[in-house]
This record gives structure tokens, sequence and C-alpha cells, in this order.
């Protein structure tokens, strides 16, 4: 029974905990036919957790389920999997692109779901040999690209395609979908030009206008004031705001969006030296990292300072750390103490006493299947010669040095573990993020780049965490650069912050500046 | 200018991308004269290679089409082909009849060892030609004990002709003499002096139009879908795994029934050697004619079979010619085969690491783009 007085969708009390860290909490909200909700928030707030449920993702089901009602037209749904939310109505275009490459727009857009023409040999092998109806495809497509609103050639090999075009035809392959009813967008503009981001917004209009409901998450805040209905703020799992467009502005959103109930916890002891040298210059830096472009970047770091690199997931500012290494391809100029490192050649940097704690833990970080002993010592042996001794015409490994390094971090950064001699693998992802820690120390680097040191630890191994870096920086006086998306975390520990915005530096301002000025920074440019 | 330099870097990438026939071009053009055979000679034996082998190349082209690279598994085809053959040769049903009940006889024994080959590489996704290379070995291992312990024993096999002396398993050879060429010669005609075997090449035709008609398919469209992106295939709901068996199942089919075309020219073959080297000269015969790892069409069959059975035609006698030796053209046969696919090979990894830098360098024109404007 359809009820017809009740809304497309509606969430009621959401909850959603992934080990015992409840990431949402009481979400609701209703969406109308032909309504497009603007749904914003920093990272880590709970969108795409959020969306992940309404669309039925494995993960989801996997990491235990959700608690909380989801309505559609009134009536109680569970998803199992993606293609019941397909059935359902329900369409979502993803950040990253679903498309087969070398297939036209055409073939990508009804990928699957190709009109089909009976024949001989299909009548005795089944419907598989059935063969294409082309001239129904060309026209489903063109059918799908005009409900759209924005020209895209139908007949093009998607690899050939403009970034721009290829978000197009995953829109119109949802459009294509003859019962979609409600349309989720996540990020659709983050890929597009200012002029293909106002196609897609006159695109959304016009959808809107034919009844279909669009959920539109975005960073481009005035985009939401254009083109939404209502707005719906997310902060730390929670709605901290859902109110319609119009009552609404830029600066408002941004306040609901980074403002915290407490703002004290401002880094006390700033130290900014306006006369220390530049120990390390980078001049027109691009980096070409999946997913975190960099762009043309100008960047000094003063010696003995923590300079955070903050901004938004995708921005950028995790392709620093990562082109300056050496570990994605990067080109520009930097320069290290007055000479120039060689890019693209992470033995070379290393070499120059930079070190490097990377975001990807497991995969970058440790050697998951050796004892913390050789995790900690083993960078430190093959790059400075540590730890070894000479016998002989032979090398050997001073095994007493490096049990006692490691014992004197595990120790000094209260690892936990049963013994120097324990796997990587079998600890906690604090505990791994220490080692990690322990490991670039060891190094007795003369420079830190730490990557997102605290994504995916619990509150206490954070804190320690951040103390051991300030402390670290605070007594050898090496120069620290820390990324992370938490702009508190960055207020905490830093002296000065850069912001990231587009794959470029939006600004650079003490730590001690309020929330909202550098929330203001990192929506200035995204694109 | 603009426009002249777009010219000239399209035509040298079209060289770029067309070396390799186009060296076979070039050594066939200097040892076509050398070898001093005349025009109808080297067009008769083309002719009759082209018969030959076409129809084994063209099963190769089902599996590139469904991203599983060059399928060395093919053998496992061969091989059932050759076990169809040795049956109606003891059962002597000869001529057309008896290649046809091979045939029939080959595919239950293809279809099975498709099975298992494509399940076997679905547990081995990214490296299905070393997989398939390695199942090639261990089927052999298999077909050998069929054929060599099996057969008498299990298999009745009735003429002494065919046993080895001891009572059961295969003779080394396997005389195929009385269906001998007796698809080649049922519609023969003869223009010029050559020969050209009408039925063979209308089924060989058969087979392409199969394969054109096949991409139009459902089937089709989903093998190629799971070819270039196995995980959006998938997203979309498409079965990969079954899809990637089937293009199995249907190369083994195939290469089942082109072993039989090829052995029945030949008229007779070695019964544990005929498949060992089918796969590598069927592979190096369609990268000569243009392929790769990841796109293969029916004219690069053609153009190949043309091109590599030529060389081997004139490598012989130009050898003499050159080094005063014939020994020189099984030589360069062998040799040639295997550099042609190890060039293949390493040009597949090389074209996937450039496609990768590419965008780097697409992000630095795009910085220096806006300097310049700036400036």
């Amino acid at each position: 029974m359809e009820n017809k007085n009740a809304p497309l969708l509606e969430m009621r009390n959401i909850k959603k905990g992934f080990f015992g860290n409840q990431v949402l909490t009481d979400i609701n909200f209703t969406l109308n036919e032909g309504e497009v909700l603007g749904l914003v928030g920093e990272n880590g707030a709970g969108k795409s957790t959020l969306m992940k449920i309404l669309f039925g993702m494995d993960v989801i089901r996997e990491t235990g389920g959700y608690e909380g009602d989801i309505l559609i037209n009134g009536e109680k749904v569970e998803f199992a999997t993606p293609f019941d939310a397909l059935k359902a109505g329900i369409g979502m275009v993803h950040q990253e692109f679903s498309l087969i490459p070398g297939f036209t727009a055409t073939e990508n857009i009804l990928l699957n779901r190709e009109p089909k023409k009976k024949n001989v040999i299909s009548e005795v092998f089944g419907d598989r040999m059935d063969t294409l109806d082309y001239k129904e495809m060309d026209e489903r497509a063109k059918r799908a690209i005009e409900k759209m609103g924005v020209e895209i050639d139908a007949k093009m090999v998607i690899s050939s395609m403009p970034v721009g075009h290829k978000q197009f035809t995953e829109i119109a392959r949802e459009l294509s979908k003859e019962n979609l009813k409600l349309l989720i967008l996540d990020e659709p503009t983050a890929v597009l030009t200012e002029k293909e981001a106002e196609a897609l917004l006159d695109s959304i209009r016009g959808m809107a206008a034919r009844g279909i409901a669009v959920i539109f998450i975005t960073h481009r805040l005035h985009e939401i004031l254009t083109v939404c209905d209502k707005v719906v703020i997310m902060r730390d799992g929670y709605v901290v705001k859902d109110t319609p467009a119009k009552e609404t502005d830029v600066t408002d959103i941004t306040k609901w969006m980074v403002g915290r109930s407490v703002s004290a916890n401002v880094s006390q002891d700033i130290k900014i030296n306006p006369d220390a040298r530049t120990i390390m210059s980078i001049r027109k830096l691009w980096v070409d990292m999946p997913g975190e472009i960099v762009r043309n970047v100008n960047l000094d770091i003063k010696e003995g300072e923590i300079l955070g690199i903050g901004g938004l997931a995708g921005q950028g500012k995790l392709g620093i750390p990562n082109g300056i290494m050496g570990l994605y391809e990067a080109g520009g100029t930097v320069e290290f103490d007055g000479k120039p490192i060689a890019l693209n050649s992470p033995r070379k940097c290393l070499d120059a006493s930079l070190a490097f704690v990377s975001e990807d833990r497991r995969g970058v970080g440790l050697l998951l299947d050796e004892s913390l002993e050789w995790n900690v010592a083993f960078p430190a042996m093959q790059i400075h010669n540590k730890f070894l001794k000479k016998c002989l015409f032979f090398t050997w490994r001073d095994e007493k040095a490096i049990h006692d390094v490691t014992q004197k971090y595990i120790d000094e950064l209260q690892i936990k573990c049963t013994s120097s001699l324990q796997k990587a693998r079998e600890l906690s992802g604090g505990n791994q993020q220490k080692v990690c820690l322990a490991k670039a120390f060891a190094l007795e680097p003369r420079f830190l780049f730490v990557s997102e040191p605290t994504r995916g630890i619990d509150v206490g191994a954070k804190a320690l965490v951040l103390e051991a870096l300030k402390k670290f920086n605070r007594e050898s006086g090496i120069t620290v650069v820390m990324i992370s998306s938490e702009l508190e975390e960055l207020r905490m520990t830093c002296d000065r912050i850069a912001i990231v915005s587009g794959g470029r530096i939006a600004g650079i301002l003490p730590a001690d500046h309020s929330s909202e000025e550098f929330g203001m920074l990192m929506v200035s440019q995204v694109k | 200018m603009n426009n002249l330099l777009n010219k000239k870097v399209s035509v040298l990438d079209l060289i770029r991308n067309n070396s390799v026939p186009l060296m076979f071009i070039l050594i066939c053009a200097i040892f076509i004269p050398l070898s001093g055979f005349s025009g109808s000679y080297l067009l008769n034996e083309i002719m009759t290679r082209l018969g030959r082998n076409a129809f084994l190349i063209l099963s190769l082209l089902i599996p590139i089409m469904a991203g599983m690279g060059l399928n060395f598994g093919m053998t496992l085809g061969a091989m059932a082909g050759e076990i169809g053959l040795i049956l109606v040769a003891d059962w002597q049903i000869w001529g057309i009849p008896g290649l046809i009940l091979a045939a029939i006889i080959s595919i239950p024994i293809s279809i099975l060892l498709g099975l298992m080959c494509g399940k076997l590489l679905n547990r081995a996704k990214g490296r299905e030609m070393i997989t398939s290379y390695i199942i090639s070995f261990f089927v052999n291992g298999l077909y050998q004990l069929v054929v060599l312990y099996m057969m008498g024993p299990i298999i009745p096999i009735a003429h002494n002709t065919l046993k080895l002396p001891r009572g059961y398993g295969i003779r080394n050879t396997v005389s195929l003499l009385p269906m001998r060429q007796s698809i080649d010669n049922a519609l023969a005609i003869y223009v010029g002096g050559v020969k050209i075997p009408v039925l063979t090449l209308i089924i060989i035709a058969l087979a392409c139009l199969f394969i054109i008609w096949f991409r139009k398919t459902k089937l089709g469209q989903d093998m190629r879908a799971v070819g270039q992106d196995m995980e959006v295939a998938r997203d979309a709901g498409i079965n990969v795994e079954r899809t990637r068996i089937i293009s199995m199942v249907i190369s083994t089919v195939f290469a089942g029934f082109g072993m039989i075309i090829y052995l029945q020219n030949l008229g007779n073959f070695p019964t544990y050697s005929a498949h060992t080297n089918v796969g590598m000269f069927c592979i190096a015969a369609l990268l000569v004619g243009g392929a790769s790892v990841e796109k293969a069409s029916i004219g690069n069959v053609f153009l190949g079979v043309i091109l590599f059975h030529t060389m081997f035609i004139v490598a012989p006698s130009a050898g003499t010619k050159i080094a005063g030796d014939s020994m020189i053209g099984e030589y360069f046969r062998v040799f040639v085969s295997y550099a042609v696919i190890t060039v293949a090979l390493v040009m597949y990894e090389a074209k996937k690491r450039k496609s990768q830098s590419l965008m780097g360098q697409m992000l630095a024109q795009a910085q220096k783009d806006e300097e310049g404007k700036a400036e």
C-alpha cells in the first residue's frame, strides 16, 4: 500500500557504530518527491556512512548493520544489497567513476541493461546469446541524456572523454533507469569545471521538476544555496541543522559545519618565530596522487616549527608529503636546507634526513609479519647503517642495540605489546601507529612528515601520539609537518596551519585563529 | 604548422603501434627474393598454411576479448581434438564423416577442460597467461595418462596398428592418411596453379562470422565489459566469474576444431608432441599480425598467418643462400616465436606504466599553461 501523504524518504533515528565507535547518532530527516536536499559536513561527519546505509552497501552489513528505520513512501525498507536499493528506485553516483573505459557513453549508460533481440541460437542456448538491439540502445541513451539536459556525445568512448563528461555519463546511467525516484549525488561537482558544474546544477533542477528527489553532497556551499530546497548539516555523526536553503547563507553553514562546543583546546604554547630560517622551500609542486591531486603548491617551512596541513578529503593535502617523499609522481622543485631534493626517489629523500610516517600504516608503514624490533630498526639500518657492527669482513646486525632502542620507544610511547619481539600485525591500530612513529624517530631525522597520525585510533591513543609528536619537536627542535583531516587536532598541536583546497594552498594562519576562519579557507577553492 | 606536427606524430604513432607487423613485412621483403621461390609456389604454400592454421588462431580471440590475455591453454582443446581423431582412426571412420565425428567427440572433452581451466584462472586473476601456460603442461600429463595407459585396457582400441607393441597405449605416430586433406580437397579449385581449399575457407569464414556475431550478443558485450574492468562489470550485476569461464570454454572447443582441421591437412601426427608447440606458434602468429595482449581482431589473425608462415617458407632457402645451412630456417622459427611473445608481453607492461605516467604529464602541462596565462 502506497501512502500518498507520506514523504518519499524518511530516515528515523538512524544509528551506526563501527566496532564500538559511534559514527551516526539519531539521524532524522525527510525528503519529498521532487525535492533537492543538500547534505554538508566535514570529513568524518558521517555523510558517506549515512548514504551507504541508504544504498544497502555490503560494508554496512559486514560491520553489524544499523539501527533505526528507513521508510520509502511510508513503508519500512531494508536493503541487503545495492541491487535491492536500485530496484526500489534509488540511484547513486559515487565519487569514483564506475565506467568501462573502452565503451561508448551509450554502452555504459545501458551496461547490463541492454535491450536485446531474440534469435535462433538464443532459443537454444539461453538469453545471453540474444543480440543487442543497437537502435533501441541509442534511443534509450538519447532519452536519458535529454532528461539530464546536458549535451554529451553518446557515441564517444569513455577513455577519450573529459572528466566532466564521464560524470555526466554516470548520471545519465542512473536517469536511464525508468523507476528512478531518488538520486544520490556524492560530490558530483568535485571534478567538474565551473561551466560544467553550472550545467549539472541546471540538470538537477530539471530532475527535480520531473519529480525525482535528489540528495546532493558537496563541499561547494554556494551550489547548495543555489539548487537545494533544504540543507542538512552534519557534524560528528549528528544532524546539527536541518533548514530550508532560503533561510541560510554560506557563513552560517560553515559555522555549523566546523563549530565545536569545545574550542578552548587550542595549543597553549604556539611558537612562531618569524626570524627562523626556511628549512624547506617548495615551489610549483604538482603531485599525481589519485584522489589527492596537488597543483602548483608553493610553501615555505621554517626550521623548528610544527606546521599543520589541513583541508577536506580529496583536496590534495595527502598528496603533498607523498609527492615530496617520492611515493607518487611529482614535479616542481623542493629545496631542503638549501639543497634541491630529487623528486620521485624515496631513497634520496631519506638520505637527506627526511622521514615520513605514512597515512597507509598497514600498507606502507609497517612490516606486518615482522617483530617490533625489526619494524623500528629496519629503515635506520637500511639508510643510515645504524645498529650494525663490523666483524671480520662482514657487517652484522647489532641485536642488542636494536633491542635497546625498541625497548626505549616502547616505554616512551607506551606501546602495548607482549614484548619487543611481538609481530606488528598483532597490535591494535593505535599501537601500530606508535610503532610507525618510533620507526621514524629511530631514523633521527632532521625533518618529519606525519600523515594522518590519528586516523582510526581511539581518543586515548590519539592524545598520546600527538603529545609524542609535540615532545619530539620541542625537545630536539626537529621540524614536523603534520597532515590531518581533523582541524581541532591540528589546532591543538601545531604552530601554523596551512589549509589546502582544490589542490592548492588556500592560506596559512597561526593555529590560534578561529575554526570559522579555517573553515572558510577549506571551502574557498574547492573544485 | 600545428596540423603538420600532428600528422607527423600520428605517422610515428602508426609505425610504433604496428612495429611488429612492419618488421615482419620487411623481413619477408628481403627473404622472398633471396629464396628464389616462384610466386605460384609461394602462394600455394601460403594458401595451404592459411587453411591449416587460421581456425586454431581464431580460437584465441575470445579470451582476449574477455580480458584473459593470450590463451596458452588452447593446447587443452588441441589435446581434445587429438583424442577425437585417435578414436575415429581406430573405428576407421574416414573422410569428412570421420572428421565430423572426431569434432563431436572433442566437444565434451573440450568443455570439461575449458571449465576446469576457467575455474582455475578465476583464482589467478591478473596472472592468466602464466597460469594457463602451466595448466597446459599439467593437462599434458593427464593426456599422456589417458593415451599412454588408458587406451587399450579402459578405452577399447581395436587395431594393433595404433597400439604400442606392448598391447596398450598409442604408438608415437597416428596416421590419418585415409582422411588426409579430405576437407581441403572436397571443394578445391585451382587458380593459376594455386590450390584453393574452398571448403576449409568456408569453415574459417563461418568461424569469423560467428566471432563477429558473437561480439554483438549480450554475452559478447558482457565479455568486453568484464575484460576492461571486472569491478565495474560486477557492480553492474554481470556475473564476472561465469562470463570468464564461458570464454575459456568457447576458446577450448574452438581450439579442438582447429586442431582437427590442422591435423587433417598434415595427414598424420606425433601422438605425444603434436600439441606441445601449437599454442606457442599460434600466439606468435597472432602477435605478428599486430595483436596485443588486450586487443586482437580477425584482421590480425590473417595478416599474422600470412606473414609468419611466409617467413617460415622462405627462411630455410634464404638461410641456405646466406649462411649455407638450411637449419637456420627451423632455428629462426623457434627463435622468432619466443622473441615475438616476449616483446608483446614486455610491451603490454610498458604500455600500462605509460598510461599511468600520462596523467602526471597532463597535470604538469596544465600548471605550465596556468603560469603562462598569469604572466
